[in-house]
């Protein structure tokens, strides 16, 4: 293989991928941040101590709960968009629609949930 | 765009190689996840219903059904999301979810590094990671029933 894309950085962030791209780049911050999360709270509860209880304890809390239900619903939810287009590929075809209606589920749902979950943390 | 065809070839044309492998199961195992996630998620409202069960608890339960993830909420006893029948739930969630994720590592390893000798190492950490989380998972999902005094 040993591809050379020779592309710095700062070219890279300049890209205008658009909406499309937005997704692919959010789509992967949700998995990356699923993947270590979830990879620490499982050796947390396997080693367990004191450092794991720390670790453990991460979870409970409602900013984390923000975060981690933003990269697990945005990746279900873009995934499933994935998935449906690539088993169907003559669906392609309505590839902006789809991040339409995909924002348009992701936004209330994630919404409601920060608020639900922010109302239980501040309001006790 | 809007006249760009897709280009559909049958699997017999295409081949099916490894990566072909790894690029259809990525999309099949999410698809089993939304159902494994949906059903936690209904069984979370039933057992939980009474009690009045907080939407981040339906949600912890959702991603992963583990007793252990209602511990220390509202919900009076464990017994009816200690069974057999949530560990076997879990633990499909569990082994489908570690596949797929790192699967995904090794997709984003990729982009970044190149060299041939590098993406064997990725592979192989792949492997080892793959393989000692999906023990260290089930050892945790099964430890209550295996050791029930411990």
């Amino acid at each position: 293989m040993g591809l050379k894309r020779n592309v710095p950085l700062a070219t890279g962030l300049r890209y205008q991928g658009k909406s499309p791209q937005l997704t692919f780049v959010l789509h992967r911050i949700g998995g990356l941040g699923m993947a270590i999360f979830v990879t620490m709270h499982l050796l947390a509860s396997f080693f367990g101590g004191d450092i794991g209880a720390f670790l453990n304890n991460i979870y409970e809390n409602w900013l984390f709960q923000i975060f981690i239900f933003f990269c697990a619903l945005f990746h279900a939810i873009n995934g499933l968009r994935i998935t449906i287009l690539d088993l169907w590929p003559k669906l392609l075809e309505h590839q902006q629609e789809a991040i339409w209606v995909e924002w348009a589920v992701f936004i209330p749902i994630f919404g409601i949930a920060a608020f639900v979950i922010l109302q239980s943390a501040l309001g006790g | 765009m809007a006249n760009a065809k897709p280009r559909v070839l049958p699997l017999a044309k295409r081949g099916l190689n490894f990566e072909m492998f790894m690029w259809l199961f990525t999309r099949l195992s999410a698809l089993a996840m939304y159902g494994l996630i949906l059903l936690a998620v209904i069984g979370a409202l039933v057992m939980g219903a009474r009690q009045q069960m907080s939407f981040a608890d339906i949600l912890r339960w959702g991603f992963m059904p583990n007793a252990n993830h209602v511990q220390s909420t509202n919900v009076p006893e464990l017994e009816p999301w200690a069974t057999p029948f949530w560990a076997v739930t879990a633990s499909l969630l569990l082994l489908l979810a570690v596949a797929h994720g790192v699967h995904g590592l090794v997709v984003i390893a990729d982009d970044y590094i190149t060299s041939e000798r590098g993406r064997l190492i990725v592979r192989w950490l792949s492997i080892a990671m793959m393989i000692s989380m999906s023990l260290m998972g089930l050892y945790l999902l099964w430890q209550d029933f295996l050791f029930p005094a411990g």
